[in-house]
């Protein structure tokens, strides 16, 4: 229900909404979960195992059970806490884990089993038959238990991420942290103060008090207001540090203000903070006591809050319990809003009262009487139970700092006797400090005045100097608490709320000798849910104490681990959506690859087109084909510009190859190309490609389209560490360069008239490179040839490739030629047993892929001390070598494995594999690289390939690499 | 993490390659002999405490660095320039 009076809330801008399909009215300033309760509605979840009916328990991030869908369809976002919801116009909520609604849900059946569903029972009754687990037990568990469901489509929402860098993080709005962030700012350090509410003030918000001769809100927003217009600081709101790393890293998730259909929903932030203050407060912890979880039972700071903040109350006649001054600053509160208080029970014996209410010194709450709600209220004092009538129970069993950002680097907080709580460990997280309740200063002058000594500190830690300035005056209570964790007694009483875990459940734990705090949380659930046990966890260990014989600090906490509070993947994986997961590199002949309907696959970030389908063609296998017998009659034209290109320049830049390659390529000469390998320095072949000379001091490499990146971190390593002595330097200049292959019997005169010049074996011989003209502009040719036939490479500056292309092309289709994809290219190429990273794959030498005659012995080179050991040089090893099916079965399949025909296939007996497969039209058969141990001297025997996963075996005859063209007349043509 | 790339400033680590350690600057010269090899190629230290480290700012200016770093706080003690710590 709604009360008079102002409270933050804007009465002149109501808001509609839904819950479960039916219409409410909030008001601009409510969350859903204060809208809610001032529309009435008290049951708003079931809960995780029980389906029990829940209300709303408290009012901030720490909610456990009032967890909603919001919106439906795509976007729906599940398990959202209604407690953190602002309302806005039109806002859709629904109750979840229930069937058909929460409240009247027939899944509660669940309650009745109860005596049987404690902790463990899964573990101990679903043993067997073993298949059922998973087909039986497993999917019907699921679908009973639970929270909210995605709706498995492709969500609208959109995050952001960014980085901040500041010298000051001041984690928490409240009086300690505006405190802490004003004598920071005003000594001119760089300030972020990060507030998880949608305004500054924390507990000020929720209580009737004065700081500074002003209401305690008046007095924070103030503050927010001065804070914001200073230069130096970032007030960020609706904004929760949910994790603290390395080197004063925090991780902070901000939400934008709630509204209909905005798929933007907020950023995921990394703040760098040269020190930080960790002002977070603190959380109220409930009591277990029977049934202490129905509907109307609530925290005692958070019915405050609701009353002071929203206006709002979820009922009429409220009981307090409590064992600190909370309960009677709950019934002053209550009594001035006009509500009814119809027991003060307060556990400590010796308190007094002097608020004209029912009032118990050193009573215990026992139970709740009521169905889907309180109605009653039982308690004992002394040896008599009584009750009284009550819809509403405000409890509170202390406070617990919010010490778990202190924790996030390994940190164990430090139990306190006195105030019966963990407070952060000094220095557990280098360059934190921690300020309020957090640190446990419970009154709001502790709070002002540790903020202040926090933000002075940091400021001399910075070395800069603090201004003096007065704490504002304000309340300054004493804190005094009768630690109270269980009211024994018969019936279920509850710790986890979220989680559904017991007394109970925590003491079988025990029982059963999960004694360590660790085990327990397993066993039970305890603190596993989103809410990560923020009210439930330090009440259960003092259970787990009290069962175990030993004291809490003994005893210990669980380890606190981020995020602080849930995060969407989303938020952090923002911006890596779809493509942006990982960005695209388009050639120059991308559009026109694209425009020929030429299926585009990925070769790394870049995209290639595999063929390009003519008419009439309804599978790729006849286009490729085509492409083969096209270029291998005619000409074909193919952009190869995704192959790595590194620019070489300097005095030293043959010597500085020579070092890098396993063969000589100082004694290349001017305008001729080679081919060269380098070695990994454990002697393994790391890449292969073309170096061509281009001038005296100015040599052009080549590298893989795969290794591109990795060959050129190693050219940077072998000049800047092992010889810098080298006066040379490089570039990568793959992105400058378009580059074309023109490959066929007609490449001669394409080019020729492509560049104007003639190109004859005299003129331009194998393996020759050199600058050459088209179209006006300078351009670099390549007689180089990867496809076996007589073949240019022809590149310009990129900024020409698509224009070039087409040109290429054209003169090509002049030609009975055309463009030719990857497939071709790769079906050519394992004709002619040439080797791509397939073979080279990380595990082979020079000497397995039959090139041990390119490691030269005349110098040093990466890998070659290496590459000599004698089990890389060894005959038994596997060989490249090519394979030809032979037997009935045609088919080869690359991955498979080798056999002696008569061998058993298995791994014992393994001989090899293979590596490539390709149909050739040219040889009428499959084709097939592979890896044969003694293959070079097995040439002509028989082999048997298997394939488990398929079943699959072929009698294959072992042949050279190669078969087509084996003496490569065509490409010297 | 960031690390003080001596040429850039402070970076994130998002912008670095990890090599390993930095032993890798002392290439066995030529003639070495396999045991020499071995430990330059394969044996590593793991120590608890303070590691010397080998980090490439592939994303920056293309700087092989030498970090010092103390593997049990993490803390990142300095940077050098590869090429200047393997004179």
């Amino acid at each position: 229900m709604r009360l008079d009076g102002d409270g933050l809330i804007d009465r002149s801008r109501p808001l509609a909404f839904t819950f479960d399909g039916r219409q409410h009215l909030g008001f601009e300033g409510d969350t859903l979960a204060s809208a809610l309760m001032g529309a009435g509605v008290k049951v708003v979840a079931r809960s995780f195992k029980y389906h029990r009916p829940r209300g709303v328990f408290t009012a901030g991030s720490e909610e456990p059970n009032a967890l909603v869908t919001l919106g439906h369809g795509a976007g729906q976002e599940p398990n959202a806490r209604a407690t953190m919801v602002e309302l806005y116009e039109g806002l859709q909520a629904f109750g979840q884990n229930a069937w058909p609604s929460v409240e009247f849900d027939l899944m509660a059946v669940n309650d009745l089993g109860a005596p049987f569903l404690g902790a463990g029972f899964y573990y101990k009754t679903f043993m067997w038959p073993r298949a059922f687990w998973e087909k039986v037990y497993e999917p019907v568990i699921r679908r009973a238990a639970g929270l909210g469901t995605l709706s498995r489509k492709t969500g609208p929402e959109r995050w952001e991420r960014a980085f901040a860098h500041c010298d000051v993080l001041v984690i928490g709005a409240g009086p300690s942290g505006l405190m802490a962030a004003m004598t920071a700012a005003e000594a001119g350090a760089d300030v972020i103060l990060a507030e998880e509410d949608t305004r500054a003030g924390g507990r000020l918000n929720a209580e009737v008090e004065e700081v500074d001769g002003q209401a305690g809100h008046a007095w924070a927003e103030a503050m927010r207001v001065r804070l914001a217009a200073m230069g130096n600081v970032r007030v960020m709101t609706r904004t929760a540090v949910v994790g603290g790393y390395d080197q004063g890293t925090y991780a902070a998730l901000e939400r934008l203000a709630t509204e209909a259909d905005r798929a933007l929903k907020g950023c995921f932030w990394r703040i760098v903070a040269k020190r930080s203050v960790l002002a977070a407060g603190a959380i109220e912890r409930p009591v277990a006591f029977a049934n202490n979880d129905r509907p109307g039972v609530m925290m005692a700071g958070a019915l405050r809050a609701y009353v002071n903040r929203w206006r709002v109350c979820p009922g009429r006649r409220v009981a307090v319990f409590a064992n600190s001054d909370a309960g009677h600053r709950t019934a002053r509160d209550l009594k001035a809003a006009g509500v009814h208080v119809s027991a003060l029970i307060d556990a400590r014996a010796d308190a007094v009262c002097d608020l004209d209410v029912p009032f118990y010194a050193g009573g215990q709450v026992c139970g709740t009487v009521g169905r889907k709600g309180v109605e009653a209220v039982r308690f004992r004092q002394g040896d008599r139970i009584e009750a009284v009538q009550a819809d509403v129970l405000a409890m509170s069993g202390g406070w617990n700092p919010s010490v778990h950002l202190s924790c996030h680097m390994g940190g164990r907080p430090v139990w306190d006797e006195g105030l019966a709580a963990f407070l952060p460990r000094e220095g557990a997280v280098p360059g934190m400090r921690y300020a309020g309740a957090a640190m446990g200063a419970f009154s709001t002058r502790g709070c002002l005045e540790s903020g202040a000594a926090a933000g002075r500190a940091v400021v001399e830690d910075l070395g800069l100097q603090a201004v003096e300035a007065p704490v504002p005056g304000a309340e300054d209570g004493t804190y005094e608490i009768t630690p109270f964790w269980h009211v024994p007694g018969k019936g279920r009483s509850w710790l986890d709320f979220q989680n559904d875990v017991t007394v109970k459940d925590v003491t079988l734990a025990a029982q059963e000798n999960f004694t360590s705090v660790e085990h327990m949380k397993r066993y039970t659930t305890q603190g596993m849910a989103p809410d990560q046990g923020k009210n439930s966890n330090v009440a259960a260990l003092a259970v787990l104490a009290d069962a175990t014989g030993r004291g809490i600090a003994e005893t210990g906490t669980t380890t606190f681990r981020p995020p602080y509070v849930p995060v969407p993947i989303a938020a952090m994986g923002a911006g890596a959506k779809g493509k942006g997961f990982a960005p695209e590199r388009f050639t120059t002949s991308h559009a026109a690859s694209v425009a020929r309907n030429a299926p585009m696959i990925e070769a790394g970030l870049w995209y290639r087109p595999s063929y390009f389908p003519k008419a009439g063609e309804t599978q790729w296998r006849q286009s490729c084909d085509r492409e083969v017998r096209m270029v291998r009659d005619h000409v074909g034209i193919c952009d190869v510009s995704t192959l790595g290109k590194i620019d070489v320049q300097g005095p030293d830049a043959a010597a500085f190859l020579d070092f890098l390659y396993t063969g000589m390529m100082s004694t290349l000469k001017v305008g001729r190309v080679r081919y060269g390998l380098m070695l990994r320095v454990d002697g393994h072949v790391m890449d292969d490609g073309t170096c061509a000379r281009l001038g005296d001091r100015h040599f052009l490499v080549s590298t893989t389209t795969a290794a591109a990146g990795q060959v050129m971190r190693h050219m940077e390593f072998a000049h800047q560490v092992l010889r810098p002595d080298l006066d040379v330097r490089f570039a990568s200049v793959t992105e400058q360069w378009a580059q074309f292959a023109v490959a066929g019997p007609k490449s001669r005169t394409l080019l020729e008239e492509v560049v104007g010049q003639a190109l004859g074996n005299e003129d331009w011989p194998f393996m020759a490179c050199g600058d050459v003209r088209t179209g006006g502009i300078g351009a670099r040719l390549f007689r180089i040839s990867f496809s076996g036939e007589l073949a240019y490479e022809i590149a310009v500056p990129s900024r020409y490739g698509a224009a070039l292309f087409d040109l290429l092309v054209e003169k090509a289709e002049a030609r009975e030629g055309g463009p030719y994809g990857m497939e071709a290219l790769n079906v050519m190429r394992i004709e002619k047993g040439f080797i791509t990273h397939a073979e080279i794959h990380g595990r082979t030498t020079a000497f397995d892929i039959g090139m041990q005659g390119m490691m030269s012995d005349r110098k040093d080179f990466i890998g070659k001390a290496m590459a000599a050991r004698p089990g890389l040089m060894d005959e038994d090893r596997a060989q490249l070598v090519g394979l030809k099916p032979v037997g009935a079965v045609k088919e080869l399949i690359a991955g498979a494995h080798l056999f002696a025909p008569g061998a058993e296939a298995v791994s014992e007996t393994d001989e090899g594999y293979i590596t490539s497969v390709a149909f050739s039209p040219m040889l009428g058969h499959v084709i097939g690289l592979g890896f044969l141990a003694r293959g070079r001297a097995r040439i002509g025997e028989h082999v048997r390939m298997v394939e488990h996963l398929k079943g699959s075996a072929t009698l294959c005859e072992v042949v050279a690499p190669g078969g087509f063209d084996p003496e490569g007349g065509r490409m010297r043509g | 993490m960031r690390l003080p790339c001596p040429i850039c400033g402070e970076r994130d680590r998002r912008e670095f390659y990890y090599a390993g350690h930095a032993v890798a600057l002392e290439r066995p010269g030529e003639g070495a002999g396999a045991k020499a090899w071995d430990d330059y190629v394969h044996n590593r230290e793991n120590p608890c405490g303070e590691t010397r480290d080998l980090w490439f700012h592939e994303s920056g200016c293309g700087a092989w660095l030498v970090v010092t770093r103390d593997t049990a706080s993490h803390a990142v003690l300095s940077a050098v320039l590869a090429e200047e710590a393997a004179r």
